[in-house]
C-alpha cells in the first residue's frame, strides 16, 4: 500500500518531539477526521534552525510530517514557504490516492508555524485563510458555521472546524 | 516470526476437510449441474447434499436454502427480492442502524426507488431494543432486517425476541447471520425469521459460497433472471466446488460448535482481562457478555489504528480496526458511531477476531507486543499529550 520511503519515515519518524520555547507553531486537523500534525520551529537568522513535530494519525500522516520536517530543517523561511503538500507526496515516492486528501497536511502545518512566526516577531498581518470544514461521518464539505451535516443530518462537532 | 492472524470476521481459513473435499469438483466432476447426462447428475446430487448439510445446521428444511456467491448478494437479494415482491402491499423496511454496508447501502437503494426505510437505533453497547422494534411497526412494514450478530463490535442481537414480535405482527423477518452462523447456534425456528443469510467463508468454508433461509411460503423476487437454477430465484451456473466445500464446513460447524464456543472464548476472556493490566486508556466496545466469542474490540485512546496495525503486521500480528484510515471510503465505521463512540475514539479501535488455530501463545504475543507499539505512537500523538496535561 505504502511507498518504501513512507515506510521508512513511518518507522523511523524524524524530528518528532515539542519545542517548549517555540518561535512558530502550527497545528492542522483534529482527530475527528482521523488526523492532527502540530509543527514547532525555531528560528535562527532567518533559517529554520529546529523543527519539531508531533502527529496522530495513520501510517500516511506520520511519514508525511516526518520528511516535512527533514525539508524544512535548515531552509530559510522563504524556501521553506514554497513547501507544498504536492512536493511532499512527491519526495514521499507517491501517496495512496485516498490518502492525499486527508493525510497530506504536513506542509499546511509548516505553513501556520512558519505564519505563527512571523506574526510574533515580525508583526505581518497574516490573512486568514478560507477553512473548510467536512462531516465526518459522510465527508460532505460543510459551511463552518454548521452545527448539523447538511447532507446526512449527524451533528458536527465545533471542533471540527479546519481546512484541509 | 509465526504469523498471528486474528482477523477472521475479514477471512477464515479453509478447513482441510473442506479443500480435500471440493479438489474433485475441479479436476472430475466438472459437469454441469443442469445437465442431463451422468457428469451433470454427479454434479447436481453434490449440490443437493450440500443443501441438505446447510438446512441441517441452521434447522430448515433443504428445500428453504437457496445458493447465492456471497453473504452481500444474499443480504441484496433478501431486501430487494422482498420489496419487489410486496411493494403493492406496503412500502416501508425498518433496519439497524449497525447493519453491513450490503444491508444498509441496500437499504439506501430501494430509498432512491421510492422505498420508505426506517433506520432503528441501537445502546451504547449495540443493542436493538425489542420494544422499539414493536413500535416502529406501521401497516406498511413489509420487511424487518436486524443482524443477528455485529462482527466489528461482536454484539449480538435479541433476534428471539424480535421474531416473535414480527411473527405476532405478520410481518416478514430477516436476519444477516453472516457473522454467526458457524461459530454460535443458529436455528431458524428458534429464531422465527423468515429470512437468513450466511456464508460459507464464516466458517471455515471456501469465498464464492453462500446461501439465503426463504422460509417456505414466503414471497420473493429473484435479482438474476436466467435459467432455473436455485428454482429460478438465482440463475446462472451453480459454483460446484465451492458449494461442496459449503457443505462439509456446516457439517463440521454442526460437530464442533460446543468446541469452538470454549476455544474461543478462552482467548477471548485471556485478551479482555490481560490487556487492561499493560495498556491504560482503553475502552473496551460491544456487550460485555452477550457476544461472538473470540471477538475483542477496543478503542486504544488518543492513536490512530492504522498506524497501530501497521506496526502489528510487521510484527506478524494481523489485526483490523475501524479507524477511517483504514476503510477506503474513509469515513470512520457507522457502527461506532450509532453506538454513540466519538469518531475521535473509534479512530484508534482494533478489532481482533480469533479463530480455531489461535493459540493462548498468539494471544500472549498480542499482550507482548501491543504496548510497545501503543507507547510509541502515543509518544508522538499530540492528542494525547493534550490529554495527560488536561490529567495532571
Amino acid at each position: 500500500m505504502y511507498s518504501e520511503t513512507v515506510m521508512d519515515h513511518f518507522k523511523n519518524p524524524r524530528n518528532v518531539g515539542t519545542i517548549e520555547d517555540a518561535d512558530g507553531m502550527g497545528e492542522v486537523g483534529n482527530p475527528v477526521c482521523g488526523d492532527m500534525m502540530t509543527f514547532y520551529i525555531k528560528v535562527k537568522n532567518n533559517l529554520i534552525d529546529d523543527i519539531k513535530f508531533q502527529t496522530f494519525g495513520c501510517g500516511a500522516a506520520i511519514a508525511v510530517s516526518s520528511i516535512v520536517s527533514d525539508m524544512a530543517k535548515g531552509k530559510t523561511l522563504e524556501e521553506a514557504s514554497k513547501i507544498t503538500n504536492k512536493m511532499v507526496a512527491e519526495a514521499l515516492e507517491g501517496l495512496p490516492k485516498q490518502k492525499l486528501h486527508c493525510s497530506n497536511l504536513g506542509a499546511d502545518a509548516l505553513q501556520k508555524a512558519i505564519q505563527d512566526y512571523r506574526q510574533k516577531k515580525e508583526g505581518t498581518v497574516s490573512r486568514p485563510e478560507a477553512k473548510k470544514c467536512y462531516c465526518p461521518v459522510c465527508d460532505l464539505e460543510n459551511p463552518m458555521e454548521a452545527g448539523f451535516c447538511t447532507g446526512c443530518g449527524k451533528e458536527i462537532p465545533d471542533e471540527h472546524a479546519h481546512g484541509h | 516470526m509465526p504469523l498471528v492472524y486474528a482477523d477472521h470476521v475479514a477471512a477464515m481459513p479453509l478447513h482441510p476437510k473442506v479443500y480435500e473435499a471440493m479438489v474433485p469438483y475441479f479436476n472430475d466432476f466438472y459437469g454441469n449441474p443442469s445437465s442431463i447426462h451422468d457428469s451433470g447428475e454427479k454434479a447436481r446430487t453434490a449440490i443437493e447434499e450440500a443443501r441438505g448439510k446447510i438446512a441441517r445446521l441452521v434447522g430448515s428444511q433443504d428445500e428453504e436454502i437457496y445458493f447465492t456467491s456471497c453473504g452481500t448478494e444474499s443480504n441484496n437479494l433478501a431486501l430487494k427480492g422482498v420489496a419487489l415482491a410486496h411493494q403493492t402491499r406496503g412500502k416501508e423496511i425498518i433496519i439497524s442502524g449497525i447493519e453491513h454496508f450490503s444491508i444498509m447501502h441496500t437499504a439506501n437503494a430501494l430509498e432512491r426507488a421510492g422505498f420508505n426505510v426506517i433506520r432503528l437505533p441501537v445502546d451504547q453497547h449495540g443493542l436493538v431494543d425489542p420494544a422499539v422494534v414493536e413500535k416502529a411497526i406501521t401497516p406498511q412494514t413489509i420487511l424487518i432486517s436486524i443482524m443477528h450478530s455485529n462482527p466489528e463490535v461482536g454484539t449480538i442481537e435479541p433476534i428471539a425476541e424480535i421474531g416473535k414480535i414480527t411473527r405476532a405482527k405478520n410481518v416478514l423477518f430477516h436476519s444477516d447471520a453472516v457473522s454467526s452462523v458457524g461459530t454460535i447456534p443458529v436455528d431458524v425456528k428458534q429464531l422465527n425469521v423468515d429470512l437468513l443469510s450466511l456464508s460459507a467463508g464464516q466458517f471455515y468454508g471456501p469465498k464464492g459460497a453462500a446461501a439465503l433461509f426463504i422460509r417456505k411460503g414466503v414471497r420473493i423476487l429473484p435479482l438474476l433472471d436466467g435459467g432455473i437454477q436455485e428454482r429460478g430465484l438465482r440463475a446462472g451456473t451453480e459454483n460446484v466446488p465451492a458449494i461442496v466445500g459449503m457443505g462439509v464446513a456446516a457439517d463440521l460447524a454442526r460437530e464442533e460448535i460446543p468446541q469452538r464456543l470454549s476455544h474461543l472464548k478462552k482467548l477471548q476472556v485471556k485478551l479482555t482481562e490481560e490487556l487492561p493490566g499493560r495498556i491504560p486508556y482503553l475502552r473496551f466496545l460491544g456487550h460485555p457478555t452477550q457476544r461472538l466469542p473470540g471477538n475483542v474490540s477496543v478503542a486504544v485512546e488518543y492513536i490512530e489504528g492504522e498506524a497501530m496495525l501497521l506496526f502489528m503486521d510487521m510484527e506478524g500480528i494481523q489485526i483490523s480496526s475501524g479507524s477511517a484510515c483504514i476503510s477506503r471510503s474513509l469515513k470512520v465505521s457507522h457502527v461506532m458511531l450509532a453506538m454513540g463512540v466519538d469518531a475521535a475514539t473509534a479512530q484508534g479501535s482494533l478489532l481482533f477476531s480469533f479463530g480455531m488455530q489461535n493459540t493462548l501463545a498468539d494471544v500472549d504475543r498480542i499482550l507482548e507486543t501491543l504496548p510497545p507499539v501503543v507507547e510509541r505512537l502515543r509518544n508522538i500523538s499530540p492528542v494525547y499529550r493534550k490529554a495527560m496535561a488536561k490529567k495532571t
